[in-house]
């Protein structure tokens, strides 16, 4: 057995850097896109809703680590050079805008529809009625699922360790497999998880809580 | 762009990728079954008086909740040995699978619980019903109501995870498609079949449960 010293803990934070980056990188880019998906997934046009239904149905349907290998070794197949982590970056924002466009469709159409009603009925455009009234009402209703995706998906980039991406689970791996020392380093590697996720959801089910006590 | 794809190299494999199939329905089934026990002791050990158990139960909701699986597997596979028991990669997954879900039943079960009111329950003693029946008619089949989109969609999220089991070799699809990738060659073609796999029995799964629910949930509220 060997002993966590300063060395040890200084590649975890390697690692942790690792994982935030991509739960930041995820989280924005699946936000960007995961807005288009809510817009198209209900608008007027029934293609437009049928399409991005499929493209929900498919990542809720399937594991988040295949969905990791399946981008992971697709753009690879394009020719593109790519490195590692762009390749798990693109299947992270992917896998997160079909969760978000889901969230967010939800919320959209939990405004009330005398709202929408009304921006038509003082000549509003489409881009006006969203931006202007829809969705600042649709983000505020959101935002309990919101941060609840956001403890989702900040574990779910432990799952980019099995495609070979030292984040902070496979740096722990490895350190464990030096040190032989599993209980400590899965330990300690739990608890700074435990520590970034906590206060999130903490904060996601206090709002959750507010909002259920200011609509009755 | 000049690959091929070749999509023989892995159905050749087919029955392989049946059984693990299997081995994933089975995984999932088992955890299943160990999240709904964990999840009904769970809401009842947090009615006790007495504070240490209900502080237990709290805590273990929000470790698990907040730590990701892989995490939670490495750290079950690797303590159980110490703690002198020894299980293959199968039941360790299982009782990694059915601690993970179990977190969760507590929070959704808990909740369909309180959502009956004790008035509901006053009124049904007071048109007369037997015990039995108020607790079967006013309790149960409304709070079972109330919990089973969010429980049977938290199963689906289980079947899904067991996908992450391939990282202690426990054998079901993805560790299958390991297997099959490192024979073949063929990385794209392997994991997007798999990927296809899993559609379609979480579609099945839905479709199932949703069957369920309007046989036996099919009646008006209000």
């Amino acid at each position: 057995m060997g002993p966590i010293g300063e060395n040890e803990f200084f590649f975890l934070m390697q690692g942790l850097k690792w994982t935030v980056l991509l739960a930041i990188v995820g989280f924005i880019g699946g936000g960007i896109f995961g807005l288009l998906i809510a817009l198209l997934r209900t608008s007027q046009k029934k293609p437009a809703r049928t399409i991005t239904a499929g493209y929900i149905g498919i990542f809720q349907g399937t594991p988040l680590l295949m969905q990791l290998f399946v981008v992971y070794y697709g753009v690879a197949l394009l020719g593109i050079e790519v490195n590692a982590w762009i390749a798990v970056a693109i299947a992270f924002t992917l896998h997160a805008s079909a969760f978000l466009g889901e969230i967010w469709r939800g919320s959209i159409e939990a405004v009330p529809k005398g709202q929408t009603e009304a921006a038509n009925a003082l000549g509003l455009h489409y881009v006006s009625r969203m931006k202007d009234v829809i969705l600042p009402q649709a983000l505020k209703i959101s935002m309990p699922a919101t941060i609840g995706f956001l403890v989702q998906l900040i574990k779910g980039t432990s799952l980019a360790a099995i495609v070979g991406f030292i984040e902070l689970t496979r740096a722990g791996q490895i350190i464990s497999n030096q040190t032989y020392r599993p209980l400590l380093v899965f330990g300690i590697v739990g608890a700074i998880y435990f520590i970034i996720c906590w206060p999130l959801s903490h904060a996601g089910s206090g709002l959750e809580k507010r909002m259920a006590k200011a609509a009755r | 762009m000049t690959y091929t794809f070749d999509f023989g190299a892995v159905l050749d494999r087919a029955p392989e990728l049946l059984w693990a199939s299997f081995g994933t329905l089975g995984l999932s089934l088992a955890g299943m079954l160990l999240a709904l026990v964990i999840g009904i002791l769970g809401v009842v050990a947090r009615t006790s008086k007495s504070d240490i158990t209900r502080t237990l139960v709290i805590v273990f909701v929000e470790v698990v909740r907040n730590t990701p699986f892989l995490v939670q597997i490495f750290f079950i596979y690797f303590a159980l040995p110490l703690m002198g028991i020894r299980l293959n990669p199968t039941v360790t997954a299982i009782i990694a699978l059915g601690i993970n879900g179990g977190a969760y039943a507590i929070e959704i079960i808990r909740g369909g619980v309180e959502s009956v009111s004790r008035g509901q329950i006053e009124a049904g003693f007071a048109l007369g019903l037997h015990k039995a029946d108020v607790f079967r008619l006013v309790v149960l089949k409304p709070a079972l109501r109330a919990i089973y989109p969010s429980l049977t969609s938290q199963f689906i999220m289980l079947t899904l995870t067991t996908s992450v089991c391939t990282s202690i070799a426990a054998y079901e699809l993805t560790s299958a498609a390991q297997r099959i990738e490192s024979d073949t060659f063929r990385s794209f073609e392997v994991y997007f079949t798999v990927t296809a796999i899993y559609l379609v029995i979480s579609t099945l799964m839905m479709g199932l449960f949703a069957l369920v629910s309007r046989r036996y949930f099919n009646y008006p509220t209000r």
